[in-house]
């Protein structure tokens, strides 16, 4: 006879705090992630210049106090590249989890509970997982074109079928449960159940799933415009910046190391958050994970 | 038995036509003309009208669509814009490397990550199992090429251990092609070893809390054999089923891997496709791919039935 | 029986003040406290004991698999044929798991590898703790599997667990821990996931291989009519210590300790009390009610058609209590899910008020939900865990165009009915016991005023004394609001107390029917007679 967990009488602050100091990595990881939104924020104020610029003298310097991520091969400075990178990435990632969440969470409440939709809306979910994620949105940007919508749709639109799993999975199991018949039972509308019963079940993994999918993407985002099929040149990404530090790798690794390493730092957080949130909110998953 | 697996490999049909379907939709759905986006910006109005032609575009939906499924039965996956070479053909040309690599990154994937899985499950809670765990998170979060930059700035410029770039033959230079393929391998290996690792130890972590666990101990049976007779067994079908779902990832991978380290195989031939606009090798590549996820994934679910006798519909 | 001067070598186990420590954040300190038993060969010591009495962990403690880093014997002793458990090594303890002292669980269909043979698991025993080849390992197998009954030994040895019934693999579970003839064998709770008669069988079983073997039993049990069929001794254990022991005979027919007498007192009898025929006017009625499940199928085969309710017909009068009994898979709550209309029956009549709802759409079938309510098994699923009680009591009642307020002040008033404080409806549902949601889901139908009250195994779940204070308020419910009670069980003891009709089922269909003393009385259907012989502790029934 377990009690399980209720967050309704302490203090929801002070349950976030004791649950820091038991799980170092997750804020370590927030502690990396709010620094990272701020950079990007702020970037004009953190002694940029115009990412754009194109500076004929100092080209592919090496990092030093004056520079301190030093430039590249045209010159630009790489420490202002770096913090208006992040906004792209960031944004990427959030845009497409959001897009991707709410799309799946609608196709999967649809498919759980329309059992004739079902069948239908499964199998094109099982053909959209069968085409890899990259290359489905290389397809697309190619036909599309490649712009900041484009890429970010072009990104979400492999994300979906695993969060429409994922949903459908929960409403199948939820909707076997006794307390969902007993309101089936007392007379409410399939619309409030799902409202009231269903969707408060999804909730928690999803919040987890969203930041996988925010950690996906941003990483997706950067091999779109390595690849070249991403964002256009013209946008500080930090993709665009490591495929055009590819060719002068070997004279000027930095180029490619520090938008590569702060990527993999960004991707890294988010994911050791989604494991925190997930220890945290969906106690059933974590212990199996 | 014989019907289940008749019946596996007819349920990829209704998949492939959904693939095929997505992949005529994304040309002709998307707003605006393909034709123009397909060509660029530079391209003369001639060039549109040729991309259109080639693409079928100027024909009515319906005609389009019949053509086309029409040639993909035959094994036409269309004509290179650049190239004016038939799609196949090119696929066939470049497919050795994709596939060498493919094949070395599963097996040292699966080498790796099944028993690191299996000793962070059966170690589960200790210090051990958090050190394999932060590796698998990491895995996860460093960018394909990244990693390879990194090694290639380490054992390539900086130590000159292995070579750089460039594919060799293991049919005509054996030595040469385990030396260009480690580098390759490895870094396209990390983000798999870190997907099949972590599903390892949760499948193995989760069947050990099983009832049939605690009969075999409790028949006296000693601990590595209730993790690998009666443990590993079971969690088998979970293993093979991210095994199989992770050729996906495997193949985005590859893609990459293959542009860091120019190895001239199936992921050089959809990024040059890329630069040069050849939307014929891009659709042609999603379909290869995709195909060849989808029977991979039938012959694991095939193969559950020698891992689980409850598996026989 | 005084077993302090019996000497060592005479007993089987004896466990000597053994406490076993709870975690630091536990509400009481320990699992067991200070237990001490013994048993001698050839003998069955039942412990009985609510959910929480620590008998289970009494098991694993002599097994030494208690799980790591949660529960540790803190003191006490436990000697099996005089040598200490608790200070043997994990090597040695391994040793002694299967050889000298084996154990049988609770559920037979998890119990089992599902990827290895039966055969391969009875014979790992053998490869374990001897040095038998494969083919004497064989024999061995064959003849153990014969020994427990089984049928066709020789094409079963080479069975998946999957393909055999539940009361098969218990029989397989039996071969393993005997095959080596140990001197202990512990079963906790073997019978209680079986149908009645397949326990009986089991029950039969046990006791002739323990007799012929003169194996001593620790035999864990929450059933008194077990006990009272298969102990020699028994031992009652409550929060952890133990409250009586004594032989079975000084324990049902003479309990000294309050909590005994309660325990005993509770189990309902299986002689039903006289009853007058009720009169009330038809509530419901059911005409060749049918469901039929079609498993599998696809495009090239039918799939297999399961008839799991075949023309059933039966009538519910207000005030009247009508039993459907069966064992699993007998379409008793087929029915009852039917009629509630949770399920689409797929052929016959349900009359309710006049109208055929069996076949109404989900629209107007909305007017009749108000008048059939559900009461469900599982306290711990039947209530929304992340909404309060007064929320989960008042969705009814507000979707039927109640206001908010008049819907909690009738929660209100239905809490202290079923014996709450009406500050209960702001609490969530973990914070209750089993018997207090069950409680609540029964204020939750209550709060629609139904006519008709199906309740589904709704005591199944619970302990014997917190079954029989809920199926007192049942009754007490039925008589004031003048309700139709139509109570699904397996249980033919509840059935026998609390039911006014009975209808037997096996199979999808009704294999007998009439009032509940009559067929206690006198069976017809040999099917009957043969669930009332496998009703476990007759001579009990007849005692008290």
């Amino acid at each position: 006879m377990q009690s399980r967990s209720s967050t309704t009488d302490t203090g929801t602050l002070a349950k976030w705090g004791q649950f820091c100091r038991s799980h170092p990595f997750t804020a370590v990881a927030g502690v990396i992630l709010i620094v990272l939104v701020l950079a990007a924020l702020l970037a004009p104020y953190l002694g940029t210049v115009d990412p754009r610029k194109i500076n004929i003298l100092p080209r592919m310097r090496p990092p030093s106090p004056q520079a301190w991520f030093g430039s590249d091969q045209l010159g630009r400075d790489v420490w202002t590249r770096t913090l208006y990178g992040a906004r792209i990435s960031l944004m990427v990632g959030l845009m497409v989890a959001l897009m991707s969440i709410s799309l799946g969470l609608l196709i999967g409440m649809i498919s759980g509970y329309m059992r004739k939709l079902d069948a239908v809306i499964m199998r094109v979910m099982d053909g959209l997982m069968s085409i890899p994620g990259i290359l489905l949105a290389i397809g697309l940007v190619s036909v599309s074109g490649a712009s900041f919508i484009t890429v970010t749709i072009a990104i979400t639109v492999p994300e979906i079928p695993r969060v429409v799993r994922l949903v459908r999975a929960i409403v199948l199991s939820v909707r076997e449960e006794p307390y969902v018949e007993a309101a089936i039972a007392v007379g409410t509308k399939t619309p409030l159940i799902l409202w009231r019963h269903v969707l408060p079940n999804c909730v928690p993994p999803l919040i987890v799933q969203a930041t996988y999918v925010a950690a996906s993407a941003m990483l997706t985002e950067a091999l779109l415009s390595f690849l070249g099929a991403g964002t256009p040149p013209e946008i500080p990404s930090w993709g665009n910046m490591m495929a055009e530090g590819r060719i002068v790798f070997p004279i000027a690794p930095w180029i490619v190391l520090i938008p590569g390493c702060t990527l993999a730092l960004a991707i890294l957080a988010v994911n050791v958050l989604g494991d925190g949130l997930r220890d945290r909110l969906d106690p059933k998953i974590a212990k199996r994970m | 038995m014989v019907s289940f697996i008749v019946r596996r490999v007819l349920s990829t049909l209704p998949v492939m036509i959904i693939v095929a379907i997505v992949v005529f939709a994304m040309l002709r759905l998307t707003p605006g003309d393909p034709a123009v986006v397909i060509a660029g910006d530079q391209a003369t109005a001639e060039q549109i009208a040729r991309i259109r032609s080639n693409l079928g575009l100027d024909l009515p939906i319906h005609v389009q669509f019949v053509t086309w499924i029409g040639q993909l039965l035959q094994g036409d996956l269309g004509i290179s814009i650049f190239t004016n070479m038939p799609v196949s053909t090119l696929i066939a040309q470049r497919l050795e490397p994709t596939l060498m690599l493919s094949l070395t990154t599963i097996c040292f994937s699966v080498l790796v990550a099944v028993p690191l899985g299996v000793w962070a499950a059966w170690r589960s809670g200790t210090w051990t199992d958090r050190v394999i765990m932060v590796f698998s998170v990491l895995g996860f979060s460093f960018p394909v090429f990244v990693l390879g930059y990194l090694l290639i700035y380490e054992f390539g410029l900086t130590l000159k251990w292995l070579p750089t770039q460039g594919y060799k033959s293991p049919f005509s230079d054996p030595v040469g092609f385990v030396r260009s393929i480690i580098m390759p391998t490895i870094t396209l290996s990390m983000i798999y070893i870190a997907l099949v690792t972590r599903i390892t130890r949760a499948s193995v972590l989760e069947v050990l809390s099983e009832d049939y666990i605690r009969t075999a101990r409790a028949k006296g049976q000693i601990e590595r054999k209730v993790l690998f007779r009666h443990a590993l067994k079971n969690a088998a079908v979970p293993i093979a089923t991210i095994i199989g779902i992770g050729i996906a990832l495997l193949i985005g991978g590859a893609v990459v891997t293959e542009t860091v380290f120019n190895i001239p195989g199936l992921g050089r031939l959809v990024v040059d496709a890329i630069l040069r606009r050849d939307y014929p090798i891009i659709q042609g590549l999603i379909l290869v791919f995709s195909f060849t996820y989808i029977i991979i994934n039938m012959l694991i679910d095939i193969a559950y039935t020698f891992f689980d006798p409850r598996i026989r519909y | 029986m005084n077993t302090a001067h019996t000497p060592a070598s005479e007993t089987i186990l004896s466990i000597r003040d053994l406490s076993v420590a709870l975690p630091a954040s536990g509400d009481r300190s320990y699992a067991v406290q200070d237990l001490t038993l013994t048993i001698h060969p050839g003998e069955i010591v039942c412990v009985v004991g609510e959910s929480g009495s620590g008998k289970s962990v009494t098991a694993q403690a002599v097994m030494g698999l208690l799980p790591k880093g949660q529960l540790q014997p803190s003191s006490g002793t436990i000697l099996l044929e005089g040598e200490d458990l608790l200070a043997a090594s994990p090597d040695r303890l391994r040793d002694l798991r299967g050889s000298r002292m084996a154990m049988i669980f609770q559920e037979p269909m998890t119990a089992l590898n599902p990827v290895l043979t039966v055969g391969d698991q009875v014979a790992e025993v053998l490869h374990i703790h001897t040095t038998l080849d494969a083919a004497a390992c064989r024999a061995r197998v064959l003849e153990m599997m014969r020994a427990v009954h089984l049928p066709d030994p020789e094409r079963m040895i080479d069975a998946y667990p999957h393909q055999l019934s539940g009361g098969q693999r218990q029989r397989i579970m039996i071969a393993q821990a005997l095959i080596l003839d140990p001197a202990l064998l512990i079963a906790d709770e073997p019978t209680t996931a079986l149908d009645v008669t397949t326990q009986a069988q089991i029950l039969k079983l046990i006791r002739e291989m323990q007799v012929r073997r003169g194996t001593g039993v620790l035999f864990i049990t929450h059933d008194f009519g077990v006990v009272a069929d298969i102990a020699d001794r028994v031992v009652v254990m409550q929060h952890g210590k133990l409250v009586e022991s004594g032989t079975r005979d000084e324990i049902i027919l003479r309990p000294q300790h309050p909590y005994t007498k309660m325990l005993i007192a509770s189990v309902p009898s299986l002689t039903p009390p006289a009853r007058a025929p009720v009169t009330g006017p038809v509530a419901l009625e059911t005409t060749k009610l049918s469901k039929i499940y079609q498993s599998g199928g696809g495009w090239f085969d039918k799939g297999r058609i399961v008839r799991a309710a075949h023309e059933v017909n039966l009538s519910l009068r207000r005030g009247e209590t009508l039993g459907v009994v069966g064992e699993s898979g007998s379409g008793k709550s087929t029915v009852a899910r039917c009629i509630a209309r949770l399920i689409d029956p797929s052929e016959g009549g349900i009359w309710l008020e006049g109208e055929n709802i069996a076949t109404l759409p989900q629209a107007r079938l909305r007017k009749h939900r108000k008048t059939v309510q559900v009461i469900f098994q599982d306290p711990f699923r039947s209530l929304n865990p992340r909404r309060t009680v007064g929320q989960s009591i008042i969705e009814g009642p507000t979707n039927f165009g109640l206001s908010e307020q008049e819907a909690l002040e009738r929660a209100r008033d239905l809490m202290a009915l079923v014996g709450l404080s009406p500050d209960a409806l702001s609490r969530y549902p973990h914070q209750f016991s089993g018997g207090q949601r069950q409680r609540i889901s029964i204020a939750r139908a209550l709060a629609m005023q139904p006519h008709i009250l199906i309740a589904d195994e709704a005591v199944s779940a619970l302990d014997v004394s917190v079954q029989a204070q809920v199926l007192e308020l049942l009754d007490q419910i039925r008589v004031k609001f003048d309700l139709a009670l139509l109570f699904i069980t397996h249980d033919l003891r509840v059935a026998a107390q609390i039911c006014d009709r009975l209808m037997v089922m096996q199979k999808g269909e009704v294999v007998e029917e009439g009032a509940t003393v009559d067929i206690f009385k006198n069976p017809q259907h040999p099917y009957t007679k043969a669930l009332f012989d496998a009703a476990p502790g007759h001579d009990f029934a007849r005692s008290h």
